[in-house]
């Protein structure tokens, strides 16, 4: 069973589907501006920089780094008890300045995770074509 | 042309305080209309002035059925800040002086109360599948990121990151707000708490424990504003509104629940640019604020708000509050001297206000000698949020 699987659902629309499309063939795409090339997360229908709304999906490398993180004791719903403590980090990435994406660090303990550590992407299928972008520690 | 001390806040009034739930079956309106009838008695206005209404926080009381409901005669002006949570508060009232200052309304009633259902508690109100599963939610539930507690916790941990801030130091917000709820009989949270108290509670989400989190509790309250020249010939010392902002810089954004705010201003409160605005209205700084409410939700966003003021440098937040900074004698800067959401009561910003008011009245529990300027902040979130500069 994977991973907090009671929350595990996804309701894409028109601007984050391409997000999605994409995490079903194992790759982490994120939104860039097609005229100044900067990112931004979640997607959002024009560029902060430019007002652009001409975009495309740039392919980032699964390499990435904490920029900050929480360890959740306490269940705020029912149906996470059982999965107490559990981390959620923000993650960053040198090729794609500008935008972090929240996830969790799978098979790691509460004091293995700081801030700069650096993480490698870990595809978690969760079933019912939802496949959510997870990190493991990274080997050296 | 601005609203600066143009219009007052001439009457405040507040329900009793109860437990998460207590007011579920009563329902909001009788809670607005005991509020009320404690704002008109404090104030001295008959409520058939009243002519606008102002509130914020998706409220549902619509001025067209409150309005007869409370025996309030006439419309002529209503407004909703957007946003859900406490960041409205403010912004509400300012706009009701702004409504006022342009002649649209003489006098402007802001209301907001909490009648919580068991099932929509706000602390949760990011997970449950009924409310909050959409496609921005899609970026952060799945990963359980799902309360106000955790987003929160990510933001202030970046702080103690760059800065060496440290769970002492909320500690010091927790136990200073304690005080002074220890101090106002109307406060809910009465035991005392010491550091070693804060140190040893539970976690909820790292770095944050169970004393750095604010209560929730039913409850609600009126906030009366007319203009300069009436407030003066009322019952109570006028209090002027001498600056309101509302908003803040389109980076931070929905910065709370996406984490994506720039990186210089991450580690903040998303209330920079609010207070850049509120002190060039005001024409004041920093150094002339004798007493500030800061919304508390959590303790580690009164030192991010601290830095987001100006009462000390970027960076520097933790060690303004070290050993009793922001006690109401003898601190660098009194905060929250009614005990603020942590202690005293959560209602959504109202309370922070109205003791900026009790300040300036010369009337709180743990009065602040001679305090002629009051700051008054709503909750930092995602935007808008908002904060007024008062003055007697
Ligand atoms: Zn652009």
């Amino acid at each position: 069973m994977s991973l907090l699987s009671e929350l595990a659902s996804l309701h894409p629309d028109s601007l984050s589907s391409p997000f999605w499309d994409a995490c079903k063939k194992r790759e982490l795409r994120l939104q860039r501006c097609a005229d100044c090339g900067a990112f931004r997360h979640p997607p959002l229908a024009g560029c902060p920089s430019c007002a652009s709304t001409r975009d495309e999906w740039a392919l980032v490398g699964g390499r990435g780094r904490v920029y900050s993180h929480t360890t959740i004791y306490h269940p705020a719903l029912p149906t996470v008890a059982d999965e107490v403590p559990y981390n959620v980090v923000v993650v960053e990435f040198d090729d794609a300045p500008g935008a972090r994406i929240i996830s969790n660090v799978l098979d790691a303990e509460p004091e293995e995770i700081h801030v700069g550590l650096e993480l490698e992407l870990h595809w978690d299928d969760c079933g019912d074509g939802v496949v959510l972008p997870r990190f493991k520690i990274a080997q050296k | 042309m601005s609203l600066k001390d143009q219009t007052c806040i001439a009457g405040v009034g507040l329900t009793d305080y109860g437990r998460r739930g207590d007011f579920f079956e009563i329902g909001s309106v009788p809670k607005i209309a005991e509020a009320l009838d404690r704002a008109l008695e404090d104030s001295g206005i008959d409520r058939r002035e009243i002519d606008g209404f102002c509130s914020y926080s998706v409220d549902p009381n619509d001025p067209s059925r409150l309005a007869p409901a409370l025996g309030i005669p006439n419309i002529n002006y209503s407004s909703l800040v957007f946003g859900g949570g406490g960041g409205g508060t403010c912004g509400a009232v300012a706009n009701a002086a702004a409504a006022i200052t342009a002649g649209l309304a003489e006098v402007v009633m802001v209301y907001k109360t909490i009648t919580q259902p068991p099932h929509a508690r706000f602390g949760a109100s990011y997970g449950s599948a009924q409310l909050a599963a959409n496609p921005l939610t899609d970026f952060h539930r799945p990963f359980g990121l799902i309360s106000p507690v955790q987003f929160f916790s990510m933001i202030f941990r970046r702080h103690m990151h760059l800065y060496g801030t440290t769970s002492r130091h909320l500690a010091e917000v927790a136990v200073a707000t304690r005080t002074h709820a220890r101090r106002n009989p109307k406060a809910l949270m009465q035991a005392p708490l010491t550091l070693e108290d804060h140190q040893e509670s539970r976690l909820i989400a790292d770095p944050f424990r169970l004393f750095d989190c604010c209560q929730e509790n039913d409850g609600g309250g009126v906030i009366l504003v007319t203009s300069a020249e009436r407030a003066r010939d009322l019952a109570q010392p006028p209090v002027y509104i001498m600056a309101g902002a509302q908003g803040g810089s389109a980076e931070w954004g929905q910065a709370l629940t996406s984490q994506n705010a720039s990186d210089e201003i991450y580690a903040t409160a998303g209330h920079a640019h609010l207070a850049k605005r509120l002190y060039a209205m005001a024409g004041v700084g920093p150094e002339d604020v004798d007493v500030a409410l800061l919304y508390d939700h959590f303790s580690g966003l009164v030192i991010l708000q601290l830095e987001d003021y100006g009462f000390c440098e970027r960076g520097e937040g933790g060690a303004f509050v070290e050993d009793g900074g922001l006690l109401w004698e003898g601190g660098r800067l009194p905060v929250n001297t009614h005990g603020g959401n942590l202690s005293e009561v959560y209602l959504l910003g109202l309370t922070h206000i109205v003791e900026a008011v009790r300040q300036l009245r010369g009337t709180s529990t743990s009065q602040v000698e001679g305090a002629e300027i009051a700051l008054a902040t709503a909750g930092p979130a995602n935007l808008p949020t908002s904060s007024l500069l008062l003055r007697r």
